[in-house]
């Protein structure tokens, strides 16, 4: 196992090195310590490395990553894992704005609570958060799974394309064009595939409401003007 | 972008470290804005004593003689104290207004960037590693305080645009975000008396809530009814001659992060200000909630 102080060496020495490390290294297990809010912490990684960071990351971190594992022993600033393509970002701690936004596949799981805009734009990443979400999240998700064990802020879902929303808790509100939809068997199989994937064995998938898009807003219709 | 930060203390053995605290903060919020930076400190009051922190573009011409002319146009006894391009001066709260006025009289080319029984503000174009330097403040104690790193986007880079803005007595604002309708809240608050220093979005923010605190508000009100008449995205951090406050606009996109303990209260834009903080790791950590006012006071 590597071990890398950011109280000693730069983050971007930190980023080069995991980027070197080719698929079928030695050196897959990393361990970063002092991040102490740092932005872009272990952005853009493209091999099966495991990243264990010890303490609280700024902005971006685990940004674009591809096959990777990367558990923040700590919080996550906005923009956690930002355009994630695959692999998994494990924030113990709580998640700040926008987080996983326009990921296009992987698994982001939040221990804690997610601020605003979670999920924003979503294309394919599955996210899990434990807690909380804050209002507008999921807006304008295309495709993928936000799993809220806790609450849903305000216009949850707003201008939903086709990403699956279950929260297990409260919604505030729903966003223009999100609805409540019947939780069928397979929606059922998703939501425990993904409970077990982010290790959540104490809740049952039956607990969950699905929300998804009613689909009136993907053709301009003047009748919807003022839901635009 | 702009980068704003604020301490709290509730622990009065931190007192002598707040200016060092507050400027470290700061300084690790310089990549959020490098045109322009101030701090507010909010130090002990003196019954009956008041401060007015000026500035001057030629301070060795305006600062000259100074507390001898202020002292007999106002027949009262006045300290001048300068730090580089400000002077704190103290008088007797009992003149503080007249003080202002004969400061326009007197020296022209001065601008008052704060008054009040505890406050002294400071601020200059530059990055906060300079102008905490330049003013000290490292060596400055108090109860609270609240910093501001800019990226100018609404008006010009000048020390005037910089913030915190203080627009009453005791009373200061930073900012995080721009205002859309300032323009027109500025007509509505000129047609109530208030004076303007800049076209600044921020100034009209701090006016605002300086006005509604004139006309019988408390802070909590008048930041409750900010949220509906102040328009864009803003988060602010203010301060009063005992109290401190936060607020977020509804759609909340403009960073910010707290944290309680104990010991104090603080804010920053991002976690990073936040790390040096004593017993930070476990201190209660949080993101402020949209449209929700929070505030302290001692």
């Amino acid at each position: 196992m590597a071990t890398f102080d950011l109280a000693t060496a730069t983050l971007r020495e930190l980023n080069a090195q995991l980027h070197a490390t080719q698929s079928g290294s030695n050196d897959t297990a990393w361990e970063v310590l002092n991040p102490r809010g740092a932005h872009s912490v272990a952005v853009g990684i493209d091999a099966p490395l495991h990243v264990d960071v010890h303490g609280s990351v700024g902005y971006y971190c685990g940004g674009m990553n591809s096959q990777g594992t990367v558990t923040v022993h700590g919080s996550a600033g906005p923009g956690v894992a930002e355009n994630m393509m695959s692999g998994i970002v494990h924030i113990k701690g709580d998640a700040s704005q926008y987080a996983g936004a326009t990921g296009r596949g992987g698994l982001l799981i939040i221990d804690g609570n997610a601020a605003s805009r979670c999920g924003i734009s979503m294309k394919g990443i599955d996210i899990v958060v434990r807690g909380s979400v804050g209002h507008m999240s999921a807006f304008m998700g295309q495709s993928g799974n936000l799993v809220v064990l806790g609450d849903a802020g305000e216009a949850l879902g707003d201008s939903l394309y086709e990403a699956r929303l279950f929260v297990r808790g409260s919604v505030k509100s729903l966003g223009a064009d999100c609805v409540e939809k019947p939780m069928r068997d397979e929606h059922l199989a998703i939501l425990a595939d993904l409970l077990e994937r982010a290790g959540i064995d104490d809740v049952e998938p039956s607990e969950f409401t699905r929300y998804g898009s009613a689909r009136t807003l993907y053709n301009f219709n003047i009748d919807n003007a003022d839901a635009y | 972008m702009c980068g704003i930060v604020g301490l709290f203390l509730k622990d009065k053995t931190l007192e002598p470290q707040l200016g060092a605290m507050l400027s470290e903060m700061l300084i690790v919020m310089t990549d959020r804005g490098p045109d322009s930076a101030g701090i507010a400190i909010y130090g002990s009051a003196t019954p009956g004593q008041a401060k007015i922190t000026v500035q001057s573009a030629n301070p060795d011409v305006d600062f000259a003689g100074l507390e001898t002319a202020l002292g007999e146009t106002l027949a009262a006894p006045v300290a001048v104290i300068r730090k580089s391009s400000h002077a704190v001066i103290t008088l007797p709260l009992a003149v503080l207004e007249l003080a202002r006025a004969a400061l326009a009289e007197l020296r022209p080319a001065i601008r008052v960037m704060g008054r009040g029984e505890s406050v002294e503000i400071y601020k200059e174009v530059g990055l906060p590693a300079e102008v905490v330097k330049r003013f000290s403040v490292a060596s400055m104690s108090g109860t609270h305080g609240i910093g501001h790193t800019r990226m100018a986007t609404e008006s010009a880079v000048t020390t005037m645009g910089a913030h915190p803005f203080s627009t009453g007595p005791d009373e200061c604002l930073v900012h995080n975000g721009s205002l859309s309708n300032h323009n027109n809240l500025r007509r509505e608050l000129k047609r109530d008396g208030v004076r303007f220093e800049t076209e600044n979005d921020s100034e009209v923010a701090a006016a605002y809530i300086s006005n509604k605190i004139a006309h019988g508000m408390n802070l909590g009100e008048a930041l409750e009814s900010g949220l509906s008449d102040l328009d864009g995205f803003f988060t602010f951090v203010v301060g009063t001659g005992s109290g401190f406050g936060v607020v977020r606009d509804p759609i909340a996109c403009k960073p910010a992060i707290m944290a309680e303990t104990d010991r104090y209260v603080a804010f920053g834009s991002e976690y990073r200000a936040l790390v040096n903080l004593p017993g930070i790791e476990s201190a209660r950590v949080w993101e402020p909630e949209p449209a929700t006012v929070y505030f302290w006071e001692h």
